[in-house]
């Protein structure tokens, strides 16, 4: 039996960390919307590492609360500890990572949906999507029928999902969850090509049975810098995380049942994820190293779980238990959730436009794990974009694209769509050229008039973001016009920081751009130093020191401006075009550039085809002769 | 498009000449030039395959005897219809087939044309195509060498183990950078420092290898230059008489001076206004002293003819002065007879002397060594891949200037993002010169090398 269960704006399928913030900005953006999840306990859940932020991710948190974005806010709620990555290394990679309470984290997410105007939740399995002459229709398991205007695919490890545990497999989804069984037929039935992807998660084990004596300890950052450019009180360090390391006599263990291992098995068929290994291939593909890190980390500030970061596995339950036991610490753990790989289906990217739209199916959206990422922080980048894509569409507003230069959001979806996946896709501040430009600590600066000009941030927002603005621009000001005497106090700070004393005055600003100095150690000669808050002088430091290479990669970044300016119409039949390389052609029909910037992105296809293109492009448009 | 022709060999003197037309009425403009001894027609003529018999001017007249080859579409050199019709040389008979070509309906080919459209047609890569160009333009030996080490990718190889070698580094600081909590090996700056320097060594030389490249394939504009009488006709017929074969008269379209290559050991030494010399000495005297020193500072290269017999006057002073910096071989003339010239005066502005007899001969090859000496392409192996463009130096150059950015940025104590930025922009750079994009070569390199990740 089915019953017109009634209409939407968009339907989001999934609440995981893409779904939330899909559905949040479509219904912020005054879309009537709906959200679907298998399970309302699953909502906002953090099925592998209690943590938010990392390399690169804490890159991505910050863009999405510039935006206007909910991750964030909610991660700084629920803070247990918080480190800023990789100081010492530079401003481009400094990331921010916080471990999380990850039960209140589901907790206050699901809260805010539930709060959200225009936002229905629903506990429902969506076994059916197809496309009516008007809108697209959903079914659910218990036969509720609803005609959506768009549809929002985030359906993370659940569509199609496979556990994973030794020669033991079942259909399951996250977390002992449901899986969606029949979506994916659904989908295929549309046309749309789904792969096989697979990930993986360590053991929980219960704290009590560790023996921390004699383990290192990681300490949080005092004081703890929130992801939020709202919040005003910075979250407290309440715990503490441990790292010990395996030896000898894992290795040993693993070794031994490798056999048993459902991957060197050959039962899984999925491609799992490069940058995170289990232990097992690990072991296998670094034979030389005697030894492998992990981090125990606690779930939650209301449970006793602990989390064994870099140790997912998906060897049986036994040699699990054999070979964590091996580990110092660890010599009598109790494992409450055992480690298991999940399997799922995902779509291949290259099928998606910039605003995350299915090029062949306008009004179907796919964002998150379904898109072929990894990671909490880049699905909830990806269901930000698909959202308010979505929403923008429906209100017959000009979509938002996000370019590599604006943002690591941008940056991630370009990647996806023009190069695609081969394995779960995670974010890096290796890929992205312009890290000097894109930097955590100006992500507000960047991306936060984009989230006005959409109506994501609100009136106190702003002004607040304003003042912001202006005094660092203030500041970069007084730093350029404040010339510092060459006083004894002034050079014996520089000797003492192994730089050259001065003998005439010296502009501030010109003392702030040598790598040796910074604010602080410059502040007992700096006396007209107004009283801005501590990421101002940051940020403007930052500005100071790497203006030249700022101002190059701003050279860069027009130039690649130029080339996305140049568009690709989307019926070009590349095997007709004269000069293109047979690779090229496949490669161009397959992934449909929207511009020549994003084609000479694509792998296999060379300097020499985008000359040929342009060349088509000229002739085309009456410049010269047709090519073809 | 429209069908195009020229002169496809050497405008030299030589056994045969060919005039290539391409484009989809290369056959009918060669019917209309070309009589087959057979009566066949081109257009009937299957690829491959090549027929005997004459061409003719628009009124019949009997040009030359002829062979016409017809390529069909898309196999051959331009990716379209080619009819090739091989003369019998003599520029003069080359000219006017050319001509009887042009009036039966094709277009002169611009520069590199052929090649441009054998590019569009998809028959070669960018790098190939300008090897190819560098082939046709090769004036001597080497630089004909070295353009087919370019085509079979003797450069693309020298390139990839540099760019390997940055594409390592970058990976162990992205390694470092993106995974901070991870065991990975410390980063050595002075490992990376060390690298950094290796690195810019091995673009240097790439760097070097391209003016000694040049001066191989284009040859290089040289003055001789000397006092009335220290014997530089003498010399120039030397020059000139040594490989007859390739001295080429082009009387330019673009540029009214008579210039006339010559061969100087492998280097096409490029001689302008040779007339005024080779006329008669008195005439040179005319261009006046002030014009002639003129012209010794512009050259790209001077060979300073100076006369053994004689001590050195102010007319010789005047032009050591005037050389100044100019790439220059001293050449001390007249071994034949007396000395009577300060050699240590000589030697100490000039660091490549040789004393020849322009009479005799002797002293030639050594004068052609100093030549390879002065102009770089001495330690020059064309067959290690050589750079020949414009675009492959500018890409070079880039790599070469991201790389002293990063070594800066390391010794100035900035942070190591900085150092990774201009890392990956000198991989750019070489990448964009071989034409690969391996924009993830970086990254793809983290996972292979690195037990990375939670």
């Amino acid at each position: 039996m089915v019953y017109e269960a009634g209409k939407l704006d968009i339907a989001v399928i999934g609440a995981g960390h893409a779904g939330i913030e899909a559905a949040l900005a479509a219904a912020r953006l005054g879309c009537h919307t709906a959200v679907f999840t298998i399970n309302m306990d699953a909502v906002g859940n953090c099925p592998c590492n209690p943590s938010i932020g990392g390399t690169a991710k804490g890159h991505l948190v910050r863009e999405i609360d510039a935006l206007g974005g909910e991750m964030g806010k909610t991660a700084d709620a629920c803070t247990l500890q918080s480190r800023m990555l990789n100081l010492g290394k530079g401003p481009a990679v400094h990331s921010l990572r916080a471990q999380i309470d990850r039960n209140q984290y589901a907790r206050v997410m699901k809260h805010k949906l539930e709060l959200c105007p225009n936002l229905e939740m629903k506990q429902a399995e969506v076994v059916d999507i197809r496309r009516d002459a008007e809108e697209w229709v959903l079914t659910t398991r218990l036969g509720a029928q609803y005609g959506c205007r768009a549809v929002i695919l985030a359906t993370g490890t659940f569509l199609g999902g496979r556990i994973f545990v030794g020669d033991v497999s079942y259909d399951g989804g996250p977390d002992g969850m449901f899986p969606a069984t029949e979506l994916a037929g659904a989908l295929k039935r549309l046309g749309i090509a789904l792969r096989r992807f697979k990930t993986g998660t360590p053991a929980r084990v219960l704290r009590s049975s560790i023996d921390f004596s004699d383990l290192e300890v990681q300490y949080g950052d005092e004081p703890v810098t929130p992801f939020s450019f709202d919040t005003e009180t910075p979250p407290e360090n309440k715990c503490v995380c441990h790292v010990s390391w395996t030896n000898a006599r894992t290795k040993e263990v693993i070794l031994q049942n490798i056999h048993r291992s459902p991957l060197y098995g050959g039962m899984i068929e999925g491609v799992g994820p490069r940058y995170c290994p289990s232990i097992e291939d690990k072991i296998v593909r670094f034979s030389e190293k005697p030894r492998h890190q992990l981090f125990i980390e606690p779930c939650g500030a209301e449970t006793e779980e602990m989390y064994l970061q870099g140790m997912s596995s998906s060897l049986p339950e036994d040699v699990q238990i054999a070979f964590y036991r091996t580990i110092k610490g660890l010599e009598h753990v109790q494992i409450m959730r055992s480690a298991y790989a999940i399997e799922y289906d995902c779509c291949d990217p290259l099928q998606l436009t910039s605003t995350l739209e299915f090029r062949a199916f306008p009004g179907l959206y796919g964002a998150g794990q379904f898109n072929g990422s990894s990671g909490y922080e880049e699905a909830a980048a990806q269901g930000f974009v698909a959202g308010v894509n979505a929403a923008l569409k429906l209100l017959g507003r000009e979509p938002l694209i996000l370019d590599r230069a604006s943002s690591y959001i941008g940056t991630l979806i370009d990647d996806l769509i023009t190069k695609g996946v081969s394995d779960p896709y995670r974010m890096m501040t290796s890929r992205s050229e312009y890290r000097l430009v894109l930097r955590q600590d100006n992500a507000d600066e960047r991306l936060t008039p984009i989230g006005r000009r959409l109506g994501l941030i609100s009136d106190a927002r702003w002004a607040k973001f304003e003042k912001k603005q202006a005094q660092k621009a203030a500041e970069i000001q007084r730093a350029e016009k404040t010339v510092l005497p060459p006083s004894q106090a002034l050079n014996d700070i520089l000797v003492s920081r192994e730089t050259s004393p001065v003998t005439t005055g010296v502009r501030l600003a010109e003392l702030l751009r040598r790598p040796q100095l910074s604010y602080q150690n410059l502040a007992p000669v700096d006396s007209t130093r107004p009283d801005y808050p501590r990421e101002i002088f940051e940020s403007v430091e930052t500005a100071l020191k790497y203006e030249g290479y700022i101002k190059r990669q701003l050279q860069d970044i027009a130039e690649m401006r130029r080339l996305e300016k140049r568009l690709l119409p989307p019926d070009v039949d590349y095997t007709q075009i004269a000069g293109l390389r047979l690779e090229a052609r496949e490669k161009l029909s397959r992934v449909r550039p929207e511009n020549i910037g994003q084609a000479g992105r694509i792998s296999g296809v060379s300097p020499a085809d985008i000359s040929v293109l342009l060349i088509w492009l000229a002739a085309r448009d009456g410049h010269g002769e047709p090519q073809s | 498009m429209k069908t195009i022709a020229a002169i496809s060999t050497a405008a030299a003197p030589g056994g045969i000449g060919v005039i290539r037309i391409s484009g989809d009425a290369a056959r009918a403009v060669g019917d209309r030039v070309f009589r087959a001894v057979s009566g066949e027609a081109l257009r009937d003529a299957a690829g491959y395959t090549c027929r005997f018999g004459y061409v003719a001017d628009e009124s019949g007249a009997r040009l030359d005897e002829c062979i016409a080859t017809v390529f069909a579409a898309p196999k051959s050199f331009t990716g379209e219809d080619v009819v090739e019709l091989s003369c019998h040389g003599g520029l003069f008979i080359l000219k006017s087939v050319l001509q009887a070509v042009f009036a039966a309906g094709a277009a002169p080919a611009a520069p590199g044309e052929f090649t441009r459209r054998a590019f569009l047609n998809g028959k070669m890569d960018l790098a190939q195509a300008e090897a190819v160009m560098g082939l046709i333009s090769a004036q001597g030996r080497e630089a004909m060498k070295a353009a087919q080490a370019g085509h079979d990718g003797a450069l693309s190889r020298r390139i990839a183990t540099i760019r390997n070698d940055l594409t390592d580094i970058g990976a162990h600081l992205a390694a470092w950078a993106d995974y901070p909590d991870d065991d990975i090996p410390q980063v050595n700056e002075t490992m990376l420092k060390d690298r950094l320097s290796a690195g810019r060594r091995s673009l240097e030389a790439l760097l070097d290898s391209f003016d000694g490249g040049r001066v191989l394939r284009e040859g290089v504009e040289t003055v001789i230059a000397g006092k009335p009488n220290a014997g530089k006709s003498t010399l120039m017929n030397l020059l000139a008489g040594c490989e007859r074969s390739i001295v080429t008269e082009l009387a330019g379209t673009t540029r009214d001076v008579v210039e006339e290559t010559v061969l100087l050991g492998d280097i096409p030494l490029r001689l302008a206004d040779t007339a005024g010399i080779r006329e008669t000495e008195d005439r040179v005297e005319k261009i006046g002293v002030q014009i002639a020193l003129d012209r010794v500072k512009t050259a790209q290269f001077v060979l300073a003819v100076f006369d053994a017999s004689e001590a050195l006057n102010d007319d010789d002073r005047a032009m050591i002065e005037a050389i100044g910096d100019t790439p220059c071989v001293a050449v001390v003339n007249k071994s034949d007879l007396p000395a009577a010239i300060d050699m240590a005066e000589i030697e100490a502005h000039f660091a490549q002397v040789v004393t020849i007899s322009a009479l005799s001969g002797d002293g030639l090859s050594a004068l052609a060594e100093a030549a390879a000496q002065v102009l770089r392409t001495a330690a020059l192996n064309p067959n290690d891949g050589i750079l020949y463009t414009e675009r492959q130096r500018a890409d070079v150059k880039a790599a070469l200037d991201c790389l002293t950015e990063a070594q800066d940025a390391l010794q100035g104590g900035m942070t190591w993002d900085a150092v990774t930025v201009s890392l990956e922009g000198a991989v750019a750079a070489l990448n964009e010169l071989t034409g690969e994009r391996v924009s993830d070569a970086v990254v793809d390199r983290v996972f292979e090398k690195f037990c990375v990740g939670k």
